[in-house]
């Protein structure tokens, strides 16, 4: 066998989903037309089949096609969590799309794609391969956004996004060339060796770091390159936002794994530096911006930013658990935010996107049940106890701090505290407020519903016994230093 | 016993768990379901509380052959070196403990069916009475200072519940308030005791915390420098406050005449028999700590006896039934607390055992003359029951000779013990302490029979109506009154050995040598019988048969003579009406104190400060910030660019300047 397949079966759920992605398009070409649902059914047995393949994978590692993608632990976690998140937008998605008329196959292609530029930024382990994810994710998201394109206010939203993702991911190009020219190779492993040789106050390896962390800064969202965030979460059709919300940030992270940590631990140092930067201005700009906001799509874009923030507490930990518990705020960031967006979803019916806080007034008298989740969403964003949300913000804290940064957990409390507010807010609206009259009957939708109820029930859940998803993380950092 | 035989194949800790938890369960049960169960709610209730009483009694005979428990259940939590367990000690003085209050509580529980019967919250009074049960039991059962805490807690909120049981009305309210403050004050002193022993001890389990006594004796603490104070009698002393504040010894007395506003059952079962001897328990049980304490025993003997006289002179000029005996109970206190200053610890319990019997009594005999009379309670206008109520008669006149000490009841047994190892003592103020115990038994005598007299003697005072339609107590409440007046009458003369001097307790109870009171009467004892004959030529017994006498002359015979003495006596009228003038000072010293004091904190402190400036300021000046910081984001992407380069280049900047 060539060299270059060697253990090509590593690579089987990415080859798996490009397939499974190529069917749906064919599928829905030609059967899109009488069986409606063919697409998102397909779309759905891709994700189920892409989990039992990475389950079988569970133990193994090593690389393939020659050093391209990488097996190890945290692919396999966050490549299965990420089939989660994708899984749960296909469930939430039907009905609105339906409302729309927008109920059509190519976004469940583009999603799949979008999935694929995600598997190959999480298990990329040469700078080729994961620009090829990321621009992979980022040209089907870039249409994603824009995929109502009768809507002004997505088209704009998607040229923005385009426009700022063009010079974000150049600048992330340009930081990847200085690594090249510094050390010769594209392989992070190589370059991690490489590395070793250079004196860390090489400057311009510093400054390939900060091309490279301002790229990764612009996908996650961390201020002060975040500006695209609220413009596009607002813009872009409910579904699409929920999608942003959840496996990109995945990928996002990969990037921090597979570059920092996997490439450039050797110069922690130096990127801790921008990271401190970064997590102190998307706190206080995330958490102070989103209490202005009377979109709540708006507001859980700032929000993000807020999370970011605290998930980078984790990363400025920089040890072992340190990683593990912002891989953890991450996930449970993903799942925060779908079940939040789903919540908009599940409220909205054609002409009405129910993304006004307003549109919240009253709800526990319209629909106690759906009050009741959204109460645990914003309980579990809020970080108050005994959601899901508490137990990630107390362990970032807890690696911050043992990292030796207290000064920077007390900030990072004072601004939970202040994003407190907005969070409750919400509650206060749904609960003690009238409802407003033009606010309309709520379209049932029982998928839907059934999904964000085991959605939010999981926030709660976890919370309560947050163990097991925390070993997984864990699990999931073995070796990454 | 054979009837206890079966329980045998069972685990013990789940005898000693289902205790608890059965009354629990009953709580629940009633609590919960009382909106459908309605009139029905008493069972499951009633059945909790008569399986607690049958395991209990299968404990008591457990102990008396010997068999002890102490361990945890579980650990509740962890802090730091502290562990919290859930545990019990099942000794003989549990056990005794355990067999009082479940025999009283099933007792009240029955009563109540027929007292409580028609009121709307019947649910929610037998629900609040199990639940007070499972507390007193989980007080009683534990093996460490926090879960004797919790049940400490536990006990005075349901005590505090049912004093505004009736919650509309505002007197009950404002008695309620007053219970659960004046016993903050006593729980503030027994919080800072526990954490006294933490600190010294470093555990908060009994045997642990009995181990290390021994190596706390000598060591001082200087609270206010240069001064050196002896720790152990800190912990006793601050522990005892807390017992002042249940037991309502003076000044910590005066929320219980005015727990009266709860319904009769609860005065009967709270107020008389169970909680308030808490206190009494609480202190028996660390006599380890006490007894290394000279100090802390002299200023426990003399609020005792202070409270015992006093607090029965009060007695004698209230006119409400139930206040009468409310200062009747707080004067039995008395006597309890002087037995513990004395060491005589089996003789408090002993008394804490004949007491709990005789005024659950009363308060039962009197609820059942309130209930007759239409909710009255004004002694002035009862008079002449005796015919229309024989059992409460009968019943209620068994308790009064209890109460005032006339042998064979079994009150006489308790007090006489008490006097008796109080005159022994050789405590400075011992003496003093003697006397006014002895004079309290004639003013005991007095005030109970001038009830009594009042009550069913004499010519009706009670409108037309009301007298008509007198009629006894149906059997609901005339069973539970047989019931407690057969210990009421026997308990003396039968336990007075094992209990009274101890032997039974001898296992839970620590005296010191030097102290040794109830040994010095054991070592002479020879028998119930002797004793009685012996207390036939002492002065209670006279003084008690004076006051009888009295009573009757005043109130039955001679009636315009006591209003003619009181004339005379006015000024000492006055003082005894105005209880010597603790709520005055109170309401005027503490209270309005304590309510300007906080409303200079409100205006200034809250309001202007910490809300106005600190809380509101604060988010006034984010909510401005995050208004201004909005704009930034103006919708045009050469402005987010911007903001991305500019990012980058302040990041660059850092690094040349920190690395050059």
């Amino acid at each position: 066998m060539n060299a270059f397949l060697l253990h090509w079966t590593f690579a089987i759920p990415e080859i798996w989903v490009l397939i499974m992605a190529c069917v749906v398009l064919l599928a829905d070409l030609y059967l899109g037309e009488r069986l409606r649902d063919v697409a998102p059914v397909l779309t759905v047995l891709t994700l189920l089949g892409a989990a039992v393949l990475t389950f079988f994978e569970l133990g193994q590692s090593g690389t393939t096609f020659a050093g391209l993608l990488v097996l190890d632990p945290f692919t396999n976690v966050a490549e299965l969590f990420s089939y989660l998140a994708v899984l749960m937008v296909v469930l939430y998605s039907r009905r609105y799309l339906m409302d729309r008329g927008i109920y059509r196959g190519e976004i469940y292609v583009l999603l799949l794609f979008a999935l694929l530029g995600v598997m190959v930024m999480v298990s990329g382990a040469n700078l080729l391969s994961i620009y090829l994810g990321l621009e992979l994710l980022a040209l089907s998201q870039y249409a994603l956004v824009a995929f109502n394109r009768d809507s002004l206010v997505a088209t704009e939203a998607g040229l923005k996004y385009f426009v700022l993702g063009a010079l974000a991911s150049g600048l992330l190009l340009y930081g990847m060339s200085l690594l090249y020219g510094l050390t010769g190779t594209l392989e992070v492993r190589h370059i991690a060796a490489a590395l070793v040789n250079v004196t860390s106050s090489n400057l311009i390896l510093v400054f390939a770091l900060v091309f490279i962390v301002a790229g990764i800064a612009f996908k996650l969202g961390a201020a002060p390159f975040h500006m695209w965030l609220p413009d596009v979460y607002q813009g872009a059709p409910t579904v699409v936002t929920t999608f942003l919300a959840s496996a990109p940030k995945i990928g996002a992270f990969a990037l921090i794994i597979r570059l920092l940590v996997d490439g450039g631990y050797g110069m922690l140092e130096s990127w801790q530096q921008i990271f401190i930067a970064l997590t102190l201005v998307s706190l206080v700009v995330g958490n102070l911006i989103a209490i202005a906001q009377q979109n709540l799509k708006r507001m859980l874009a700032y929000s993000t930013v807020g999370h970011v923030g605290f998930l980078s507490l984790g990363i400025v930990a920089g040890t072992e658990a340190g990683f593990a518990s912002a891989f953890f705020y991450t996930i449970v960031y993903v799942l925060m935010s779908l079940a939040g967006f789903g919540m908009i979803l599940l409220l909205t019916r054609a002409g009405f996107e129910a993304d006004r806080i307003d549109d919240f007034k009253g709800l526990s008298q319209r629909k106690p049940w759906y009050a009741f989740l959204m109460l645990i969403i914003m309980f579990s964003m809020a970080g108050v106890p005994p959601t899901v949300g508490f137990y990630a913000k107390l362990a970032v804290f807890q690696a911050v701090i043992a990292a030796g940064y207290v000064w920077l957990a007390v900030i990072g409390v004072l601004l939970a505290v202040i994003g407190a507010f907005y969070y409750l807010r919400v509650v206060k609206v749904m609960y003690f407020d009238a409802p407003e009259p033009e606010s309309g009957p709520i379209v049932r939708d029982d998928l839907a519903s059934a999904t964000l109820s085991i959605n939010s029930l999981a926030l709660l859940v976890l919370g309560i016994v947050p163990g097991p998803l925390m070993a997984f993380c864990f699990y999931a950092m073995q070796g990454v230093i | 016993m054979w009837v206890f035989d079966w329980l045998n194949a069972f685990p013990p800790l789940l005898v000693y768990l289902i205790i608890p938890l059965a009354p629990l369960a009953g709580s629940l049960v009633a609590g919960f379901g009382g909106w459908k169960l309605q009139e029905q709610a008493h069972w499951a209730p009633l059945t909790g509380v008569a399986v607690s009483f049958y395991l209990a009694l299968a404990v008591l005979f457990q102990t008396l052959h010997g068999v002890d428990f102490y361990g945890n259940i579980y650990i509740w939590a962890v802090l730091g070196h502290l562990q919290v367990p859930i545990g019990f000690d099942v000794d003989s003085l549990t056990a005794l403990m355990l067999v009082v209050v479940t025999f009283v509580s099933l007792c009240v529980h029955l009563y109540t069916i027929g007292y409580m019967h028609g009121d709307p919250g019947y649910a929610r009074f037998f629900s609040y009475i199990s639940l007070f049960t499972f507390s007193m039991i989980m007080l009683v059962m534990s093996n460490n200072f926090l879960q004797l805490f919790f049940g400490w807690e536990a006990v005075g909120l349901v005590s505090y519940l049912l004093i505004g049981f009736w919650f509309q009305r505002e007197s009950a309210n404002v008695a309620a308030l007053k219970a659960f403050i004046v016993n903050r004050v006593g729980d503030f002193g027994f919080l800072i005791g526990i954490a006294a022993i933490y600190h010294y001890c470093g555990s908060l389990d009994y045997r642990t915390v009995f181990a290390m006594v021994p190596h706390l004796v000598g060591q001082t603490v200087e609270i206010i420098p240069g001064h050196p104070w002896n720790v152990l009698t800190w912990i006793a002393l601050l522990l005892f406050i807390g017992a002042m504040g249940k037991s309502a010894q003076v000044p910590l007395h005066v929320w219980l005449p005015e727990s009266m506003e709860g319904p009769t059952p609860i005065s009967a079962l709270i107020h008389a028999a169970t909680m308030v001897t808490a206190g009494i328990f609480m202190v028996a049980r660390m006599s380890p700590i006490y007894e290394q304490s000279a100090t802390a025993l002299t200023v426990i003997l003399l609020i005792g006896s202070i409270t015992a006289l006093f607090m029965g002179l009060i007695g004698l000029v209230q006119n409400d039934i139930k206040r009468i005996i409310a200062y009747s109970t707080l004067s039995q206190l008395g006597y309890m607390t002087a037995a513990l200053g004395a060491s005589a610890f089996s003789a408090a319990i002993f008394h804490l055992m004949t007491h709990a019997f005789f005024k659950a009594l009363l308060f039962l005999a009197a609820g059942s003359v309130i209930h007759a009379m239409a909710n009255e309670q004004d002694i002035r206008k009862m008079g002449g029951l005796r015919k229309a109520m024989p059992i409460t008669y009968i019943t209620f006149l068994i308790g009064g000779l209890a109460l005032s000490g006339i042998p064979p009841f079994a009150g006489f047994f308790s007090k006489d013990l008490i006097i008796e190892a109080v005159g022994i003592s050789t405590l400075p103020g011992a003496g003093w302490a003697e006397f006014i115990l002895v004079a309290g038994a004639f003013v005991t005598a007095l005030y109970t029979f001038r009830m009594f007299f009042m009550v069913f003697h004499g010519k009706p005072r009670m409108d037309p109506y009301i007298r008509d339609h007198l009629h006894e107590s149906p059997w609901v409440i005339t069973v539970p009154l047989i019931a407690l007046a057969i210990p009421a009458v026997y308990a003396g003369w039968a336990y007075i050995g094992p209990v009274g001097l101890g032997h039974f307790l001898d296992s839970s109870l620590v005296i010191a040598p030097q102290f040794n009171t109830i040994g010095e009467i054991a070592a002479h004892w020879q028998g119930a019988g002797v004793f009685l004959v012996h207390g036939l030529e002492a002065w209670p017994f006279w003084l008690a048969v004076a006051g009888i006498v009295c009573a009757a002359y005043f109130y039955a015979w001679n009636t315009g003579l006591p209003e003619w003495l009181s004339r005379i006596l006015s000024p000492a009228a006055w003082l005894l009406e105005s209880k010597y003038g603790f709520d005055t000072f109170n309401n005027t010293v503490l209270v309005r104190g304590v309510i300007q004091f906080g409303r200079l904190f409100w205006h200034v402190g809250d309001e202007k400060l910490i809300d106005g400036l600190m809380v509101n300021g604060t988010a006034f000046g984010i909510g401005k910030l995050a208004l201004s910081w909005r704009k930034v984001q103006t919708g045009y992407i050469y402005h987010y660019a911007f903001a991305m380069i500019i990012g980058l280049i302040l990041f660059m900047t850092y690094f040349v300047i920190w690395k050059g």
